[in-house]
């Protein structure tokens, strides 16, 4: 028997938690000053101090602790005026000392919260703490067949990634979303990474691993107040898995319930494929990291005029963009939502910026480029063409100069590397031929050439007029503005 | 209180020690005496004193974000006892993190 | 002996500088020395011949090209086996290292190296510097050149072995419950705890990090002196090391002088578990310094009887969490097969002596949830009484004076597995550990029973180093001039 979520959900409420890893995009590690690039070759960019060589010490990177307190600002929480590192003790081979430096008790910033909107309305998802650590090195495991740590013959360690700066976000408990909860989860998520990359602390890729989840479940019989025991999801590797590894865990945990057991709390994996998570370490007996102050540290206690000065060069947050672009260009939530998923908020921005209007500008991005861009595989924002193109785009059709048709090729045209709207509607000849003279002679050969059609609209069927439009048209490829030439027919055959 | 032969062999593997029985059975006894002893730390009346944990009393060192050269790869790998593709290779590990 | 291993560093410098001598011919008669004695002191663990002779060559072409030359141009300095050495063994006298050469030099290695010191070899040391006599070693024991059958103190025994028995003029040592003061105590030699912070631990391979010191050792008072200052001083790699100036501690250490000094005797040095002769000894250095004009009173530290105690709770905690990396993954010995679990495991158990694993298992019981706050976090509560105690002594007296050590040198054997009574050795160094003070053991006399030597130990202030100097070169040259000679002339086995 398996339990579906909508069965899950009318006699369970969930409540969800995520903890999120980000790794910093400083250019150096956390505690040395070896590079942080991505992809380069193994064991290349280490140092005795992130291989934590016998006698290596590290030194805090001044500008991870400002990426810290700006998130810490950005979501909200109290900054510590006084904090200390501390060792979190456990042996394994990707973590070259065998203890992550860290922080335990003291982290950085505390009690915050980041509002999320979702279906109209907004959840205020509480921030219990933001802290510090280092990243660990990355193994391949050998010989199983997934590539897997289950059933590999040995694994190959490279320590390029140990020593990053992390940062860990872990919000509080979050109850009373009732079915939305999956969704929730996804939109808090997505809300996080995108406050964090206008931050610019973070490219936050979550195919890189630049952003990590894991994702807390527990579900509560409705109305008891009792709150369940939680797991622990990790592996969860995009938005969509955020979303449904909360959606299968409630229901596993449901039908765990239901059967009379008890929910274990442990580690689970989430599985991609299949949409489901599976069993890992057992939480029961819980690890015990034996925490103590980092010795080789000392306490940071950040300058209360340092920490307001990073709070006043925080950038626009994205909830703040959002309030105001929908109010300056009357946007509905939806209208809004659509843009920022399209990835075209900042393209459709700066087009406003150099003249277009709302409209326009949203029309264009969403519209054409937002097709071709799909079709090349690439995001909206990488297209050849710049805001100010497209602005000028905009503002020759309006005068006249361009039909949206003709426009379309000179969009084409620009993408090609041909050149600015205006030099590729020169060299092309492009534009709407509006002297009217000048049609007159494919209007003069349309008639002629359709006699029947024309004696028609001479007998008071003006609808006629399309096929001679469309003669006209392809007279003056496409050059012509066809509302006029439907009205200099109409009057010659008036 | 006394510390027990099998809580002292807990400590040898939360330690990665693969104590021999023989050593165990050397070891525990004097690891009891010794923690005896240190409890005196205890008879200190000491509410209200903050721990010290830093003799120096400094606060906010730092390093600038600024890059410094690695070892190369023939450096850092050269004291390993197994080496494959530029890694170093360990034996499997049973229980993931 | 060759004339040129009675020398002091000072006298060698100077005779290098001005030609006199060469460095070659310095460095190969104290590697003659080496081979001459070594066999029986077993001071060192790696001589490094070659390599010191070429330093050496290279020092003697300085000289003779006119480039300038480093403040111990050719003067041979020991190292203790637990400071990184780039193309030397470093061991930490374990064998779990066994054979590992570092890629990276400590930061003291780089400014021994800058200022032309002839780095002779790596000296024996208790394991990973946890004991008080070598006997934790995972290679051998060292023995006192005093009398064969002793102990050389520990865990820098090696160096201050070789430094006693004329092999190296100047050695490194780290000091972390008193590793530096009591070999130099009962080798008869100058051995110096600095402040804390005060030189950088980058390169010395971690035991207890809030409390590990490296300082020299030398057999005079300006010798260390000079070794002292050298070493010195901050290190933008090291977060725990001070950004103030190197106390003046050479220009101390040539005006020795107490006249008008306060000095406070911590009155909870003495009693049982003293010896006599180590007594009769340092009332006599009291009455020494009286009648050089110090006003002598007594001053209790009442909780210094629980530094002991604390000392081994924090010290083990930080230590399990420091030898963790050691683990055969990544360099060190590997042993065993199996899983990865297993080959920690096995290569753990196979590398680390019993003493090592004593203190290992017992850090690890200290930060254990249930127990942090009854053991390490009350360990840490006491480091404040007693911080508070010396604050308390030093608004009182400028420096602070005791035995360094309550005995002299025990038999070898004599306390190998009983660890309670090895830790005893420590009672009068650890406080001024704990509190990151500076600390300096100077020789004072031959205890009657044994005639074996006892020393004075001096702590004053974090940063006030020079104070130390000042004083110990006043007790040096009071005491020499009573005695007509340096103290280690009367060591019968070293000839």
């Amino acid at each position: 028997m398996t339990v579906s979520y909508e069965e899950a959900l009318q006699k369970y409420e969930p409540v969800f938690g995520l903890e999120t890893h980000v790794e910093l995009g400083t250019r150096t590690k956390m505690f040395c000053g070896c590079i942080t690039t991505f992809g380069a070759e193994p064991n290349t960019h280490t140092c005795p101090v992130c291989l934590g060589l016998p006698g290596s010490l590290p030194v805090i990177n001044e500008r991870a602790i400002e990426y810290t307190i700006r998130i810490g600002l950005a979501l909200n929480c109290s900054i510590a005026s006084w904090c200390r590192f501390a060792r979190k003790n456990y042996f394994y081979p990707d973590m070259p000392k065998n203890f992550q430096i860290s922080q335990y008790d003291e982290p950085l910033c505390t009690d915050g919260y980041l509002d999320v909107a979702i279906g109209g309305k907004t959840v205020r998802v509480g921030i219990e703490r933001v802290h510090m650590e280092e990243d660990t090195g990355k193994s391949l495991h050998v010989g199983g067949a997934t590539g897997r740590i289950q059933g590999a013959e040995y694994s190959l360690v490279d320590y390029n990634r140990a020593g990053i700066p992390l940062v860990e976000i872990v919000t509080k408990p979050v109850p009373g979303t009732g079915f939305l909860a999956p969704e929730v989860a996804r939109a808090y998520v997505t809300e996080l990474r995108d406050v964090l990359r206008t931050l610019g602390v973070s490219d936050v890729r979550m195919e890189e691993g630049s952003l990590r989840c894991d994702v807390n479940t527990s579900i509560t019989l409705a109305g008891s107040g009792v709150w369940g025991t939680r797991t622990e999801t990790k592996n969860v590797n995009s938005l969509r898995s955020v979303e449904r590894a909360v959606r299968s865990e409630v229901a596993r945990q449901a039908e765990v319930l239901d059967s009379g057991n008890r929910v274990i709390q442990e580690t689970r994996h989430f599985h991609e494929d299949s949409g489901v998570t599976t069993s890992g370490r057992s939480k029961e007996e819980a690890q015990d990291y034996r925490y103590f102050p980092e010795p080789d540290l000392v306490p940071v206690a950040p300058a209360s005029d340092w920490v307001e000065e990073i709070g006043k060069t925080l950038p626009e947050l994205p909830s703040a963009r959002r309030a105001r672009l929908i109010e300056s260009w009357s946007l509905s939530e939806l209208e809004f939502e659509a843009l920022r998923n399209a990835g075209a908020l900042d393209a459709v921005e700066a087009t406003v910026a150099a003249g277009a209007s709302p409209a326009d500008a949203r029309k264009w991005w969403l519209g054409e480029l937002a097709r071709r861009a799909n079709d090349a595989g690439i995001e909206v924002a990488e297209l050849a063409i710049t805001p100010a193109d497209v602005a000028r785009l905009s503002a020759l059709v309006a005068a006249g100069t361009l039909n949206d048709r003709l426009a379309r090729q000179v969009i084409e045209a620009v993408l090609d590397g041909e050149g600015t709207p205006d030099e590729v509607v020169a060299a092309r000849g492009l534009a709407v031929v509006s002297d009217d003279s000048a049609l007159t002679g494919a209007i003069d050969e349309a008639i002629a050439a359709n006699p029947d059609v024309a004696a028609r609209i001479r007998g008071g069927k003006p609808q006629a007029v399309g096929v001679l439009v469309g003669a006209v048209m392809k007279a003056t490829r496409g050059q012509a503005d066809a509302a006029r030439v439907k009205d200099l027919i109409l009057e010659r055959l008036a | 209180m006394p510390i027990t032969r099998d809580e002292v062999a807990h400590l040898a593997r939360l330690s990665r020690l693969a104590l021999s029985d023989e050593e165990l059975d050397h070891l525990a006894p004097q690891l009891d005496q010794i923690i005896s002893s240190v409890a005196q730390v205890q008879e200190v009346a000491a509410d209200g004193i903050p721990p010290t944990t830093h003799a120096t009393g400094l606060t906010n060192i730092y390093r600038a974000d600024d890059p410094v050269p690695c070892l190369t790869p023939e450096e850092a790998l050269s004291g390993a006892p197994a080496v494959e593709l530029q890694r170093f290779k360990v034996p499997r590990i049973l229980v993931e993190e | 002996m060759n004339e040129l291993t009675k020398k002091t560093a000072a006298e060698l410098a100077a005779a290098i500088a001005a030609g006199e001598a060469s460095a070659t011919e310095v460095t190969r008669a104290h590697l003659d020395r080496i081979g001459a004695v070594d066999g029986a002191v077993k001071a060192f663990l790696h001589v490094a011949a070659e390599d010191a002779l070429a330093q050496a060559r290279e020092v003697d072409r300085k000289r003779a090209a006119g480039e300038p030359l480093g403040a111990l141009a050719g003067v041979p300095v020991a190292v203790k086996d637990l400071f990184t050495t780039v193309g030397m063994p470093t061991t930490c006298g374990s064998k779990i290292l066994e054979g590992w050469v570092p890629p990276y030099d400590a930061t003291i290695t780089k400014r021994l190296r800058g200022a032309d010191a002839v780095l002779i070899g790596k000296t024996n040391m208790d394991e990973f510097a946890m004991g008080s006599s070598t006997e934790n070693s995972g290679f051998w024991t060292s023995h006192n050149p005093w009398d064969l059958t002793k102990v050389p103190g520990g865990s820098s025994g090696g160096s201050a072995a070789a430094v006693a028995a004329y092999e190296t003029p100047l050695a490194l040592g780290t000091d972390t419950g008193g590793s530096i003061r009591q070999p130099a105590a009962v080798c008869g030699i100058v051995g110096t705890k600095p402040t804390y912070g005060g030189n950088s631990r980058y390169g010395v391979v971690a035991f207890a990090s809030s409390l590990d010191t490296p300082g020299p050792f030398g057999r005079t008072v300006l010798d260390a002196a000079l070794l002292h200052e050298v070493m010195s001083g901050h290190d933008p790699m090291d977060s725990t090391s001070i950004d103030a100036p190197v106390p003046p501690v050479v220009e101390a250490a040539r005006h020795g002088d107490v006249a008008g000094l306060r000095i406070g005797i911590v009155s909870e040095f003495s009693g049982d578990g003293y010896q006599p002769g180590v007594m009769s000894r340092f009332t006599e250095a009291v009455e020494l310094l009286e009648s050089l004009g110090a006003k002598v009173t007594e001053i209790s530290c009442p909780h210094f009887k629980y530094a002991l105690p604390a000392y081994y709770l924090i010290a083990p905690s930080e230590v399990s969490s420091n030898l963790a990396r050691f683990d055969g993954m990544r360099y060190g010995l590997r042993v065993g097969g199996g899983s990865a679990e297993e080959v920690m495991a096995a290569s753990r158990e196979a590398g680390f002596g019993a003493e090592v694993k004593r203190r290992i298992m017992l850090g690890t019981y200290a930060l254990s949830s249930g127990y942090y706050d009854a053991y390490y976090g009350k360990a840490q509560q006491v480091r404040t009484l007693i911080i508070r105690d010396f604050d308390n002594a030093f608004s009182q007296v400028d420096v602070l004076i005791s035995p360094p050590t309550p005995t002299t040198a025990f038999d070898i054997g004599e306390r190998a597995d009983d660890p309670m009574a090895m830790y005893l050795a420590d009672l009068c160094t650890i406080p001024s550990n704990l509190a990151g003070n500076a600390a300096i053991s100077v020789p004072i006399g031959l205890a009657p029973e044994d005639g074996l030597p006892v020393g004075l130990q001096v702590m004053a202030p974090p940063l006030a180093d020079d104070r130390l100097y000042r004083v110990a070169a006043a007790v040096e040259a009071a005491f020499e001039n009573r005695w007509g000679h340096p103290l280690l002339t009367e060591a019968k086995g070293l000839s």
